[in-house]
């Protein structure tokens, strides 16, 4: 099977999990309303829906645009089903694919993206179901607000060392995204809870940016 | 029917889910370790992607784990649970709950025991993210496709769009953390840790190319962030 056939194939079982996953994500509220009869009104759910749809679902479209090329086929079927892609499956992806010195989109990329996020999958279903488990023991502790600061700053202290990584590698084509994202936050700090949108706007700026200087010969 | 938000039946719902999650893990883990058997890539290498990952992600299933305990307190586990593990984050499973709580005039203060409540947030929180999990089976072929005819034309562009696509998105996360200096000191916390965490992972960098410390690769990026983790929780009472 060549690379052509092996990403054909993988298209074809990803979107069966995929969409096997959207019923079983579904059956949970209709499981719900059958078990305990249950079902609310239509009135209810939509208005509760138009508080968060408008962005969560700009936020989704965005998401699947930018992440399917670095994730790779295999890795957006199962990134897309697990969640939590910012803080989890998209680092992992990018620090397996630097440590194993390989580039997205190569056969290579895409079988060690898949394979970085097939297992922080596995580790954080583990951990919650661990942690479920143990969860009047280990609440208080979670919940205390001597941790409270580590929580809080997860994602700094995630993309700080990321960052090291490729913008030290990159630092031509991080400087004008890197710049204009610090200019923006630093004038308009109530982004900080869209930053989602925000990712395409960098990426763009990016691509423009690398495009230019592509062209000029500096790179 | 009696409801509790920590019913058997919900409990039984939340591990179907989670079995569901796990296989289709185990399948793609399986899947494509198999075929970097089959290309020839070394088996160490792919051992070490899966050994690296597994704990890297630790640290950020724990902060997933907090977001559980946090819906837990009205919604009670399995919700949050099966929220958790599939699709969600907390940035959108707590507005989520919030915004219909809002809408019924309930209050989110305590556990909630009308049902009709609990199945109205649950809609919400699935229909939320529905574009989620049903545009990358209708759009993957058109992106993929547009990514592959870059890299045809010219495949050093190919390179180079992948990577600034990568440092797009970084800069958004790395701009962000600037976003609360002008509150003061206090704002600046995130930036300490930031730097933190790229201190230790020049040390690590360091260490593995001067001292030869090669098995360190595996584990630097987790060991910058936890180690940026514990400063962030050393400087705060200082600060704050």
């Amino acid at each position: 099977m060549d690379f052509k056939q092996y990403m054909e194939k993988t298209d074809r079982v990803g979107k069966i999990w995929i969409w096997t996953a959207l019923v079983v994500v579904l059956m949970v509220p209709v499981a719900i309303c059958v078990y305990y009869q249950a079902w609310p009104s239509a009135q209810a759910v939509l208005k509760g829906l138009i508080g968060v749809a408008p962005i969560y679902w700009t936020v989704g479209v965005i998401e699947v645009i930018t992440y399917t090329p670095m994730l790779g086929t295999g890795g957006t079927y199962l990134a897309f089903v697990t969640g939590n892609l910012t803080s989890i499956k998209a680092p992992s992806a990018l620090n397996a694919m630097e440590n194993a010195d390989v580039k997205p989109g190569s056969e290579e990329g895409e079988i060690i993206s898949t394979m970085a996020i097939a297992t922080s999958s596995i580790v954080t279903t583990l951990v919650i179901a661990l942690g479920v488990i143990g969860l009047s023991a280990l609440a208080p502790i979670l919940d205390s607000p001597v941790l409270a600061p580590a929580f809080d700053n997860i994602l700094p202290a995630l993309f700080g060392g990321l960052a090291v990584v490729y913008v030290s590698k990159n630092w031509k084509i991080a400087l004008a995204p890197l710049i204009f994202m610090v200019v923006l936050f630093l004038l308009i700090p109530s982004l900080a809870g869209s930053v989602g949108i925000l990712v395409p706007v960098g990426v763009l700026i990016a691509l423009g940016a690398a495009r230019i200087m592509y062209k000029k010969g500096w790179l | 029917m009696n409801f509790s938000t920590n019913s058997g039946f919900l409990y039984g719902l939340a591990v179907c889910v989670i079995v569901f999650v796990l296989a289709q893990s185990v399948y793609f883990l399986i899947r494509s370790y198999r075929r970097g058997k089959a290309i020839g890539m070394e088996t160490a290498v792919l051992k070490k992607t899966v050994l690296s990952t597994a704990v890297f992600t630790i640290a950020p299933a724990i902060s997933i784990l907090l977001g559980v305990v946090t819906l837990s307190k009205f919604l009670g586990i399995p919700l949050p649970w099966i929220r958790m593990s599939v699709i969600g984050a907390i940035t959108y499973e707590l507005p989520a709950a919030t915004s219909t709580a809002n809408a019924l005039g309930i209050s989110l203060s305590e556990t909630i025991t009308d049902p009709k409540v609990y199945s109205a947030i649950a809609w919400v929180m699935t229909l939320g993210i529905l574009p989620s999990i049903v545009l990358p089976p209708i759009l993957m072929k058109r992106i993929q496709g547009g990514v592959i005819k870059i890299k045809n034309k010219d495949s050093k562009w190919g390179d180079i769009f992948m990577t600034a696509m990568f440092l797009g998105m970084i800069s958004a996360f790395l701009g962000m953390v600037f976003a609360d200096v002008r509150k003061g000191l206090a704002g600046f916390i995130p930036i300490f840790v930031l730097l933190v965490s790229a201190a230790i992972m020049c040390v690590c960098g360091l260490l593995i190319k001067k001292c030869g410390m090669k098995w360190l690769e595996t584990y630097a990026l987790s060991i910058s962030m936890v180690g940026a983790m514990i400063f962030a929780v050393l400087i705060t009472p200082l600060i704050v």
